[in-house]
């Protein structure tokens, strides 16, 4: 086959990406540099000086590390226990972990509600057993995105967990142990450092995942903020769509940094080299 | 052995209640005959099933989804499988710079992808509210396409091509009869993740709706901002009984659920 043929093979796509994808992105990023026909940096400066702004990336921030903390403290355990497990017992609970991570993002966060709200599930328990008196504001609060954001993204740790530790050989625990180490010391000598590369990974997918989450801070935050919801606010019910295109603009740049950086550390983190 | 799991097995026992809980306790909510969700329901009905069928336009909306999620799925299959045939099969130059472009879509966030998407293509290129959503669905099915088509294909072994076209078969001719078949299940289990993708999407058809153009999650959402009836609760369970039954193919076609923890 020739060698120009190649392109031919890639060209309908590319094309598509270009014209509908790559071209709106740059342009919206540029549209943000220029006002009144003039280079400027006046929408970053006033996003980074206002107070109300700063508040919403900062609670974004808060909600992402906090979620992809619990994420990586509930996954790995979980996903520790299913490596180990028979693979048809394996097959089982992997499709389990699965399951809510292909179920709509509305019916989630629709299902927290129906556990956090003010008549919810817990509150209704609470009061029932005379722990409380009112019932307690969950649902619309930043705990109640931390929470549904942990149900969205936990299953994406979990899957990324397993794959890295179930290619961990068994002889390689045994062996650290019949050298002497305990069973924490093995973990967290041998078995902690393989799996780094899939915790890596994990940290990304639910860190990028959560900061730019729609749906959920959507349905849970109430009036509480965060960028995605900020961004769609302005873009389609204040109709600011300059703000709209600096908040996209900070979002992508943020996106990349952090992919950028873990991946940077996964390399140099990676035991194998 | 056992007795020293115990404590890691209770453990993801409890992670496993608080991932499914909430969507048995959504499902058991369904069947509440009153008019407010509660838990545990006070009877057994099935109105909030019929009520799907009367109101909200979910049906319609549920017709508009599955249409753009089919559509955009063989737009991206038709984009999809050349790409990933060249990226998987040929070294070239420029070949990550390509492989990064085509996979890009799941690095944009979803939500700045659906505004530049409503700028651009909607408010610049003019183009009709339908075609700029099955634009958009296609634009986030292709990584999913290429990713799991050129998986399939870094399985599939060159030299039966090389073997079909020194034979005198024609390279179209072979890729048609011969690469193509033998990554049948690697397409059909890429075509059920995409579908699975789009069909749940919010992010990019939040921006695309308009006068009689919605899809089933935007009006799901309109309606929980509006109502707190049962009616979603009754929805959600169809549609995890749909998600189910696909991800029992994909299991069946693929051997296994092992695309999800090797991406």
């Amino acid at each position: 086959m020739k060698k120009s043929a190649v392109y031919w093979l890639l060209l309908p796509g590319f094309v598509f990406l270009a014209a509908f994808m790559v071209i709106p992105i740059v342009l919206t990023i540029g549209s943000t540099f220029v006002q009144e026909n003039a280079f400027t940096l006046d929408g970053y400066l006033h996003f980074f000086k206002d107070p109300y702004f700063l508040k919403i990336l900062l609670t974004t921030l808060q909600v992402s590390v906090v979620t992809t903390l619990v994420c990586v403290v509930l996954g790995f355990p979980t996903a520790y226990y299913i490596s180990r497990k028979a693979p048809r017992r394996k097959g089982i609970l992997l499709a389990l972990a699965i399951f809510p991570l292909l179920t709509s993002p509305v019916v989630r966060s629709f299902s927290w509600m129906i556990i956090l709200g003010r008549k919810g599930l817990i509150n209704n328990a609470l009061v029932g057993l005379g722990l409380i008196d009112q019932p307690l504001d969950i649902l619309y609060t930043p705990a109640a995105m931390m929470i549904g954001l942990t149900h969205l993204f936990l299953p994406l740790m979990i899957i990324s967990l397993v794959g890295v530790l179930e290619n961990i050989d068994q002889d390689l625990l045994k062996a650290a142990q019949s050298l002497g180490a305990s069973r924490f010391t093995a973990f967290r000598r041998v078995v902690f450092p393989l799996a780094v590369p899939g915790l890596v990974i994990g940290a990304v997918l639910v860190f990028v995942g959560s900061l730019t989450a729609y749906t959920t801070p959507a349905l849970l935050g109430g009036k509480q903020r965060v960028i995605a919801t900020f961004l769609y606010q302005n873009a389609m019910t204040l109709n600011d769509w300059y703000l709209a295109s600096v908040i996209a603009a900070i979002m992508i740049a943020i996106t990349f940094i952090v992919v950028g950086v873990m991946n940077r550390m996964a390399k140099t983190l990676n035991p194998k080299g | 052995m056992r007795e020293k799991h115990f404590g890691l097995g209770l453990f993801s026992l409890l992670v496993f209640i608080f991932l499914l809980g909430p969507l048995l306790i959504i499902s058991v909510t369904s069947f509440e005959p009153g008019t407010v969700l509660k838990f545990p329901p006070e009877g057994f009905s099935l109105r909030w099933y019929e009520n799907i069928f009367k109101t909200g336009g979910f049906i319609r909306t549920f017709q508009i989804s599955i249409i753009v999620s089919l559509l955009g799925n063989l737009l991206a299959l038709i984009l999809g499988i050349p790409a990933a045939y060249a990226l998987s099969r040929y070294d070239f130059k420029g070949k990550s710079l390509l492989n990064a472009i085509f996979l890009s879509p799941v690095l944009i966030p979803g939500i700045v992808l659906g505004f530049t998407l409503m700028k651009y293509l909607i408010v610049v290129y003019q183009l009709p509210m339908y075609l700029g959503l099955l634009i958009g669905h296609t634009i986030i099915m292709l990584p999913f396409i290429i990713r799991v088509i050129a998986s399939s294909l870094s399985s599939f072994d060159f030299a039966v091509e090389e073997a079909a076209l020194s034979l005198g078969a024609g390279r179209v001719r072979t890729f048609f009869q011969v690469v193509l078949p033998n990554i049948r299940s690697g397409i059909l289990a890429a075509v059920l993740i995409a579908f699975l993708e789009s069909f749940n999407n919010v992010d990019i058809s939040v921006f695309m709706t308009g006068p009689g153009v919605s899809t089933l999650p935007i009006q799901m959402l309109t309606y929980v901002e509006n109502y707190f009836d049962p009616t979603i609760a009754a929805i959600s369970v169809l549609l995890m009984v749909l998600t189910g039954l696909l991800m029992f193919f994909i299991e069946r076609i693929m051997g296994g659920l092992t695309y999800f923890t090797k991406r």
